[in-house]
């Protein structure tokens, strides 16, 4: 697992580092049909001191996809012979029981199976025989669950991956990046100045991100293992919207060197500025669509701010929204066929969801200010930002509006999520 | 240890206010990588931008009775287009700056807190490139003027209604050396 080390950087000398609040979780809304499970307590559990199987169980209720059944109070070990009739009139369709071994060195041997009730079969004939460190068990929780969550719904589970998001306290702004379920959250940047638009490399390595550190918008891009960090784009001006190649190579960003904000392209290591459109207006958040073919942005060239694409290596422009005056922020869902965006519609800015051959949209949450949608590796969920109580929160939403989360820290704006690639 | 420790800031201080003018020029990019100390010619650029501003100047930009007291432009929702009401502030300031070369000013560009941060940095920078523009067009040189947008990330009112949002929908003349 990579660390992420804190950096202090220039102008952060003064501002010290501090404990980071950890997000909390709440569900908000469930689907309709979920997947009755039971995962029992494995044998051996109690030998660990930290948390195993309930870090599993929170990752698949979290989900919304499963409904989580009493499993008893007595472990239930890798190797038990299940009495599949009995777990049928509970009319439970998944158990996974499992075990945990010493090994030398105060490693641990995670050892667990899932169970087909219905089929009285094995899905998972040994899941994840794992060695790890008491550290690392958070983490073996998370493979386990996706590989549970992957066999009984056909998808890559994203409980292994991580969120970055922008903490914001008086008079502060921490960058953080915290495993998806908002555990083990580190600061990679902390600064006295906004910090925005934070975007994940395609392999998970790296975050650009826009800082106003030297106040005014700068991009840099920052390695999370290393702590070390450049600038991509500090030209007059306003640099911001920092969007990553699908090959990690170069970044889409606004630049408004020329004029007003347009769309280049750099290198990630900031060399190579090449325009990509022009506008008389504005043209900003540039976003890839994953087969690299096209850029989503949103531009008021047509006098209000509406979201276009134009191929990858410049070309004409194609509106793709229509419906209102304003609809900003594309993002392209992992399988290119939908993108979410920001609709205001009677004075509200909400998640919206558009079926890219149909272009039929649909509206996902009921808020009043959300922003930044993100779209989990799985395109499952997405994570965005929103208010609640006068305090900027994130909330997640599954694709079809049905599973809904609030994720929020006590006492703190959280605002800027972007959810990581899948973890290799 | 705090020698070195002040010497880090001083220089890490004298960077920012380095990186902060950036007027005029090619505006190459800079990447510094990973080493974020400045190297000494960065340091040498330490001297504090130089006010054209006389004594009399900086009497009528502070006198509130003066109109050059008046440095903000305000703007409605998602646009900027300099309303008729606003366009006075920009004249007097025009007419000021036309006769002094050496005077220089940011023009910065804010916007409300609703809809998306990118997009508000966007448009806080064009409503400070329609300022300079106005600026211009009465006589001031396009080097006597820096636009910069800070979006929608400093609200001057805190409040999440009209009355503060119609207040950090604005693009401020800020002189340099005041």
């Amino acid at each position: 697992m990579t660390r992420i080390r804190f950096l202090a950087t220039l102008a952060l000398a003064a501002v010290s580092a501090s404990a980071s609040a950890q997000l909390s979780v709440e569900i908000t809304g469930a689907g309709a049909n979920r997947i009755p499970i039971a995962i029992a307590n494995f044998e051996g559990e109690r030998i660990v001191s930290q948390a195993l199987v309930s870090v599993v169980r929170a990752d698949l209720e979290r989900s919304g996809v499963f409904r989580l059944i009493e499993p008893g109070a007595a472990p239930l070990g890798e190797t038990v012979a299940l009495n599949y009739g009995d777990w049928r009139s509970r009319t439970v369709d998944g158990v996974v029981v499992g075990s945990v071994l010493p090994l030398a060195e105060g490693r641990y041997d995670t050892r667990f199976r899932l169970h087909d009730v219905p089929k009285q079969a094995l899905l998972v004939a040994q899941g994840l025989a794992h060695a790890s460190t008491p550290y690392q068990l958070r983490a073996t929780a998370h493979r386990m669950a996706d590989t549970i969550y992957e066999k009984l719904t056909g998808e890559p589970g994203v409980f292994s991956t991580r969120i970055a998001y922008v903490v914001k306290s008086t008079g502060r702004y921490e960058l953080q990046i915290a495993d998806a379920d908002g555990a083990n959250p580190q600061a990679a940047l902390a600064s006295r100045e906004p910090i925005i638009s934070p975007t994940w490399s395609p392999d998970g390595n790296k975050l650009a991100y826009v800082s106003f550190e030297a106040k005014k918008p700068v991009v840099w891009v920052h390695d999370l293992a290393s702590g070390r960090r450049h600038v991509a784009a500090n030209f007059k001006g306003s640099n911001s919207a920092p969007a990553w190649s699908p090959d990690g190579k170069a970044l889409a960003v606004v630049l408004t060197k020329d004029g007003s904000s347009q769309i280049y392209t750099v290198r990630v290591d900031g060399s190579g500025a090449t325009r990509l459109a022009s506008s008389p207006g504005i043209d900003t958040e540039p976003r890839y669509s994953p087969d690299g073919a096209w850029i989503y942005f949103t531009s008021d060239r047509g006098g209000s701010p509406q979201i276009y694409r134009i191929p990858a290596s410049g070309g004409a422009a194609e509106r793709i929204t229509f419906n209102g005056s304003y609809n900003v922020t594309p993002r392209p869902s992992p399988d290119g066929k939908s993108l979410a965006f920001i609709s205001r519609e009677g004075g509200r800015f909400q998640l919206t969801l558009m079926d890219l051959s149909s272009r039929q949209t649909q509206i996902l949450t009921d808020s009043v200010k959300d922003e930044s949608p993100s779209f989990a590796p799985n395109g499952r969920m997405i994570l965005y930002a929103s208010e609640s109580g006068g305090r900027g929160v994130l909330a997640a939403v599954s694709s079809d509006g049905s599973v809904k989360q609030r994720l929020s820290i006590q006492a703190a704006d959280v605002r800027e999520p972007a959810w990581g690639p899948f973890v290799k | 240890m705090i020698t070195y420790f002040s010497r880090t800031f001083l220089a890490a201080s004298v960077c920012v206010i380095a990186a902060c003018s950036t007027t005029g020029g090619g505006g190459e990019s800079e990447a510094p990588k990973g080493n974020l100390t400045p190297a000494p010619d960065q340091v040498r650029t330490i001297v504090a931008p130089e006010t054209g501003l006389s004594k009399a100047d900086l009497f009528a930009l502070r006198d509130p009775a003066s109109p050059l007291s008046k440095r903000s432009i305000y703007f409605d929702f998602d646009s900027y287009v300099i309303k008729p009401e606003q366009r006075l502030v920009v004249q007097t300031h025009g007419k000021f700056l036309a006769g002094k070369r050496g005077v220089k000013v940011v023009i910065q560009g804010h916007a409300d807190e609703r809809g998306s941060r990118e997009y508000n940095l966007a448009l806080g920078q064009r409503r400070a490139e329609v300022v300079k523009q106005t600026l211009t067009l009465l006589g001031s040189a396009s080097d006597q003027i820096e636009p910069v947008s800070f979006g929608s990330e400093k609200p001057l009112a805190a409040g999440h209604d009209e009355t503060s949002w119609s207040k950090n929908r604005r693009a401020d003349i800020v002189y340099l050396g005041e």
